[in-house]
């Protein structure tokens, strides 16, 4: 059915398409140290090659009743649910940033337990529903 | 179905089928619009920031659908020399190209209130200027180069490339940590948007897809009659 001229081409591109697809998978996975936005406090504390010079950003949960504010500076912790880590803010936080809720901090880690943070980012999950239903589903 | 995207049929096209699909685009905008800023309630944790997502998402899934097209159009294409294919790519790509700036837009306006920053270099958000980038190089190769069938070929390489960051914007949320939270509508399981905020991004998608869907028909048709008038000048 396919005549002499296509036969080639559709093998030539297959071929074409299948190595751009390793490659690009090569230097994806090369990459993943910069691909990644955050680590979360497990990769921080089982990872060897950790830098305490570089910024680096920790992502996770704000453990609940761990917010202790004094003056500007704000203390919480991070937490996956298996590991935590302390941090440290001097500044204001974004509005979503609250106890239980995704967050992310950008700063130095002092040790594998205390994280300097400059920045802080609120993290939202990708639930979406009026605050009556909230409320129904809570109680 | 597929012959009706054959030359003569646009040309053929009455202006009063725009007309009918203008009007419906009015009237499926103006629900959307009034249901998205007045009648869904706003989000327990974002309040009424979370509105931004009617306009977001749906240019979202169309510049995404548009690439798709573009990139697997260009390989039938490459392989069988389809006359037509390759105009109604050209004529898609700054319709994508435009949603996929809208979308990056407004999700850094987006990103402010909810985040905290503007704009974060993460792997959702990178792939999507990626993607912005592959639209604006196809539609420069058409424009830059004069040579018909040198254009097709550049353009189609460039498109049928851009094709494999697609899977990588769909699944960079999985893949990788990212502060862009992951999807709420997927195929396999129930939406976590709450049925008084899907409807209105439901209606919202329908208008910006039936809007994609006239430009296009315009861009095509004067695509053929270009592709036309240069083929009896040759």
């Amino acid at each position: 059915m396919l005549s002499k001229k296509v036969k080639p081409r559709i093998f030539f591109l297959f071929i074409l398409l299948i190595s751009i697809a390793i490659l690009i998978f090569i230097i994806l996975k090369s990459l993943e140290e910069n691909v990644v936005y955050f680590f979360s406090p497990t990769e921080i504390y089982t990872k060897d090659s950790i830098s305490f010079d570089k910024k680096i950003r920790v992502g996770g949960l704000v453990k609940k009743n761990s917010i202790e504010k004094n003056n500007t500076t704000i203390n919480f912790v991070i937490t996956d649910l298996k590991k935590e880590i302390i941090v440290s803010y001097t500044g204001l936080v974004p509005n979503l940033f609250a106890e239980g809720k995704g967050v992310v901090a950008e700063g130095k880690l002092e040790d594998k337990k205390y994280f300097i943070a400059d920045k802080i980012l609120a993290k939202h999950d990708e639930n979406y529903m009026p605050p009556e239903v909230k409320k129904a589903l809570d109680n | 179905m597929l012959k009706n995207f054959f030359p003569n049929k646009i040309l053929s096209l009455q202006n009063k089928t725009i007309n009918i699909l203008v009007l419906f685009l009015l009237i499926v905008l103006i629900i959307g619009i009034l249901y998205s800023f007045f009648l869904s309630p706003p989000d327990y944790v974002q309040g009424n920031s979370v509105r931004i997502m009617y306009v977001h998402v749906p240019s979202s899934f169309i510049s995404l659908g548009c690439f798709a097209f573009l990139g697997i159009a260009s390989i039938i294409n490459l392989i069988f020399k389809i006359k037509f294919l390759p105009l109604i790519s050209k004529s898609l790509a700054p319709i994508g190209c435009i949603f996929s700036l809208i979308s990056i837009v407004t999700g850094s306006l987006w990103g402010k209130p909810t985040w905290g920053v503007w704009w974060a270099w993460d792997a959702r958000l990178t792939s999507m200027l990626i993607l912005f980038i592959f639209y604006l190089a196809y539609i420069c190769t058409w424009k830059l180069i004069d040579d018909y069938e040198k254009a097709n070929k550049i353009s189609s390489s460039i498109a049928i490339i851009g094709l494999f960051n697609l899977p990588i914007i769909k699944y960079s949320v999985d893949w990788w940590s990212t502060l862009h939270q992951p999807s709420s509508i997927t195929l396999t399981s129930a939406p976590t948007i709450h049925y008084t905020m899907l409807i209105p991004l439901l209606v919202m998608l329908l208008g910006m897809t039936i809007y994609s869907i006239i430009v296009f028909l315009i861009r095509y048709k004067i695509e053929i009659l270009k592709f036309k008038i240069n083929k009896k000048k040759d």
